[in-house]
């Protein structure tokens, strides 16, 4: 069932179009991650969800109720949607109880009571409640904003890059506590984020944002290993573009024939391999001969790196590209295992698992 | 007499307290010493008085009706102008920095601008406009008019500082406009709202001349009339020690009230631009509260002043005496400023690179001196003058050394801001290349703490300029400043003699005021 509907929305700051016309249809209870470069109108939209500012033109929808449509919005206060922002915008004047029972009525049935128990979900000890906002940590205060919200019951929650104040160890934990706490509530989420891993680890439907529109909306396997662009793909993570001739669902490329996600044929086109598709395996000068159908490269870099290892690999023998001269000596860049990571000056031998992404 | 900047001092950013302790030079802190002492001198003054005069005779002047109805009559003033300055300067400094007020700019410089205009010459202006205006309401009227900015300078900084996640976030927790701002805009203004109220609420007790032109009582006035009547006897000195003792009280509730508490903003990271509310409808009465402050408060003066400058015609402007006026007052002024801020350089100096226990304690003096009203800082160097040291008696000696008691806070605001700014490892590099440590300080943080220095004097200059009460007690025979030629006029009703005083005083402060309202803002934004 569908709970968010969001339609042709556009929102303008003066002459700067920050959003150009978006769409967006969130189930209930589901989480979605709006993942964008910054400026790209991904907090604009948040806004206008939340009910902060209002759209120029288009419509959005929660539960079958208009909350906007055209010029006119319902205002936040009567949305009873959640908001946690980037740094929890806890209320420095107020002790960390009367944060999170902000929301609920002053003379609010066990009230008390409720405030206990939402810093028990959010996993905040009971002896912080009488602390002040600025005597807390980075993860404990957006541990008490996500309270805040809660206390409200809201159909929908919004989070604006909630984690990335945090510590990388503590945002990856607050991140799976966050989601699961969300998911048990049975609350619809929107996350926006600038993390690309954030968002495709978070959410079931991401969408990637550009320019004030959304330039490709799917689950996060379907947009890390089909991105529709190039951009997409390397907004995403690595990744490693060939020129490919493809026909009857293969590709000839720089790396030789490589299986392909399509059955089209066309004599120029695009492949896309993420780095971890590709396996090196050691050998040696002489284990190279007389095997024309394998790929050999040589390691003319290798920056150690703790867990992982950076390798740099030349290709020794190309399979006849169509345009060989595109990639010319250009070495394959690797994120390996740090663990028995081939070094400088040795030969490898490369294979090719799974499909490769031809680019539309 | 204290100014808006004052309020800075007890904000000192917490990472300046927390710098590594270092061991300040012991000259300076003699220094420091010597002058936090001779701050003190007044106060000490008051006590021995009224030890020396003895509990029957002082209890016999303290409880007495007269002195009850003063009190009565000073705190209702306080009580009724305190909260109507806080009203309108919230409003004022919202609509000014948080709406689409057409011309809010503008709007926020005439909001300051009456900080231009001396009490006095407000006072003046009503009462050649309205002759019958006095008592307790027109006092309030008058004194709302003059003190306001001293309310709306530091509101509106706090206004343009909050950060607007909080607002957001109250709006999305279910909370309409009023409320929120209600719940979560005022309580964090509560800080600058404590200051400001307390910078009213001190100048209420120490203005003299604002209250004399429309009749009502204060205890300063009382003090004045008792001085002129029978010179330094107890009754003066111990309606000071009543007015002493009214503005620690204020002191104290402002500590009380403001609190302990931070209302910093939580978290990292720059806060957002803050939007403009649509005013919509509400556009026209709103530009009518301002049209109608900035008439009352600049209209009513510059109205009155040009009149009588009209009708006076060319004959008010006796050129040789207006000339010895501004010559001696620019003179006062300068002299004054230039005493002030060397007196207040070592602690500056302490209180920014040698922070600790005895810095607070000096810091504490100076403040609590500079928040005394100027007749009692006078009464006590008079009577100190004339009993111990004669000859000090009315000299230009006395009259800086009371400028630089009464205006020490300015210059130590303005200094202590600029000295954190140099750093010390310039001080220790002049050090290391061989200058004695005097050398080293001159040739490093003082020359990089100039324009901070020379801000500092230039308000303290504009408060000698547009002082009245300690200036008659004190200043040698034959001294004769603007504010004095101003008072003698207007006091012999000669309104249109008075005029041309009260315009020069008018536009020599504007240029300063422009400065403190971009200072307050800069030292509200730390």
């Amino acid at each position: 069932m569908t709970s968010l509907e969001i339609r042709d929305l556009h929102k303008h700051y003066g002459p700067v179009a920050a959003l150009a016309g978006v769409d967006l249809d969130v189930a209930s209870g589901s989480r979605t991650a709006i993942v964008g470069p910054s400026g790209c109108g991904k907090t604009t939209l948040l806004r206008l969800i939340a009910g902060f500012e209002a759209p120029d033109e288009g419509r959005i929808v929660l539960d079958g109720e208009v909350l906007a449509n055209g010029g006119t919005a319902v205002p936040a206060h009567r949305r009873g949607i959640g908001v946690v922002a980037q740094d929890g915008a806890l209320f420095p004047h107020l002790t960390i109880s009367d944060n999170i029972g902000f929301g609920l009525g002053r003379g609010e049935d066990k009230r008390t009571e409720r405030i206990i128990e939402l810093a028990y979900i959010v996993g905040l000890d009971k002896a912080i409640l009488k602390r002040r906002p600025h005597e807390l940590s980075g993860g404990q205060q957006q541990r008490v904003a996500l309270a805040r919200a809660m206390a409200m019951k809201p159909r929908l929650m919004l989070l604006d890059e909630p984690f990335s104040a945090l510590d990388t160890g503590l945002r990856a934990s607050m991140r799976k506590a966050v989601a699961e706490l969300l998911e048990a509530a049975g609350i619809t989420t929107i996350l926006v984020t600038h993390d690309q891993a954030e968002a495709l680890s978070f959410a079931a439907q991401v969408a990637v944002m550009r320019e004030g529109k959304f330039s490709q909306v799917g689950t996060p396997r379907d947009l890390y290993l089909k991105p529709k662009d190039r951009m997409i793909a390397e907004f995403l993570g690595d990744a490693i573009i060939l020129p490919a001739s493809i026909s009857g669902g293969f590709a000839n490329s720089p790396l030789g024939r490589i299986a392909v996600d399509t059955n089209d044929s066309r004599d120029v086109a695009r492949i896309m391999l993420r780095p971890e598709q590709i396996a090196l395996k050691r050998t040696s000068r002489e284990g190279m001969s007389g095997t024309s159908d394998m790929l050999f490269g040589e390691v003319t870099e290798s920056e150690f790196a703790g867990s992982t290892c950076t390798i740099a690999v030349r290709l020794l023998n190309n399979a006849d590209p169509p345009d060989a001269a595109a990639i010319g000596n250009k070495p394959l860049i690797l994120r390996k295992s740090g663990m028995d990571a081939p070094s400088v000056g040795e030969i490898v031998r490369l294979t090719v698992s799974g499909k490769a992404h031809v680019f539309a | 007499m204290q100014s808006a900047v004052d309020l800075a001092r007890s904000r000192q950013p917490p990472k300046m307290r927390r710098r590594a302790k270092r061991r300040a030079a012991p000259w300076l802190i003699t220094a420091a010493v010597f002058v936090s002492l001779l701050a003190l001198l007044p106060l000490a003054f008051i006590v021995w008085i009224a030890v020396q005069t003895g509990w029957e005779t002082v209890s016999a002047l303290v409880f007495r009706p007269r002195v009850g109805e003063l009190l009565v009559n000073t705190t209702l003033l306080v009580l009724l102008t305190v909260p109507i300055a806080i009203v309108l300067s919230v409003a004022l400094a919202w609509l000014t920095e948080r709406s689409d007020l057409p011309g809010a700019r503008l709007w926020a410089w005439l909001c300051v601008a009456p900080l231009a205009i001396p009490a006095f010459v407000h006072s003046y202006a009503w009462i050649t406009m309205v002759p019958g205006l006095h008592g307790l309401w027109a006092g309030v009227l008058v004194s709302v008019i003059a003190y306001f900015p001293f309310l709306y300078l530091p509101i509106s900084a706090a206004l343009r500082r909050l950060d607007p996640a909080l607002e957001d976030a109250a709006a999305a927790l279910g909370l309409g406009p009023w409320w929120v701002f209600w719940r979560v805009v005022v309580p964090q203004l509560r800080l600058a709202i404590c200051g400001g109220s307390l910078l009213v609420g001190l100048h209420l007790l120490a203005e003299y001349g604002l209250y004399v032109f429309i009749r009502f009582d204060t205890f300063t006035t009382a003090i004045v009339d008792q001085f002129q009547s029978t010179f330094n006897g107890p009754a003066a000195n111990m309606l000071a020690g009543v007015l002493v003792t009214c503005c620690f009280v204020l002191l104290g509730l402002e500590v009380l009230v403001r609190g302990e508490e931070r209302y910093a903003r939580v978290g990292s990271g720059a806060a957002r631009h803050q939007p403009r509310t649509s005013l919509g409808h509400a556009t026209i009465p709103s530009l009518l509260l301002l049209v109608l402050t900035t008439l009352l408060a600049l209209g009513v003066p510059f109205v009155t002043i040009g009149r009588w400058l009209v009708a006076g015609g060319a004959e008010v402007w006796r050129l040789d005496e207006i000339g010895l006026a501004l010559g001696q007052t620019l003179f006062l002024a300068l002299a004054g400023a230039l005493l002030a801020t060397v007196a207040a350089m070592p602690m500056a100096w302490i209180s920014i690179r040698a922070p600790g226990p005895l810095q607070r304690l000096l810091e504490g003096c100076n403040y609590i001196v500079g928040s005394l009203p100027g007749v009692v800082i006078a009464l006590a160097l008079v009577t100190i003058t004339v009993r111990i040291a004669l000859p000090l008696y009315q000299t230009l000696f006395t009259i800086l050394v009371a400028y630089a008691l009464m205006f020490l806070p300015r210059a130590l605001v303005s200094l202590r801001a600029s000295i954190a700014q140099a750093p010390v490892e310039l001080e220790r590099a002049a050090s290391s290349l061989g200058r004695r440590p005097l050398n080293a300080l001159w040739s490093t943080t003082i020359r990089l703490s100039a324009p901070g220095a020379a801000a500092g004097m230039a308000l303290v200059a504009l408060g000698i300029m547009n002082e009245l009460t300690a200036t008659q007690m004190l200043a040698p025979n034959g001294t004769r400043t603007l504010a004095m030629a101003f008072w003698s006029y207007s006091g012999e009703i000669d309104y249109a003699s008075a005029a041309p005083y009260a315009f020069i005083m008018v536009a020599m402060s504007l240029p300063l005021t422009w400065l403190l309202y971009v200072q307050s803002k800069r030292m509200a934004g730390r």
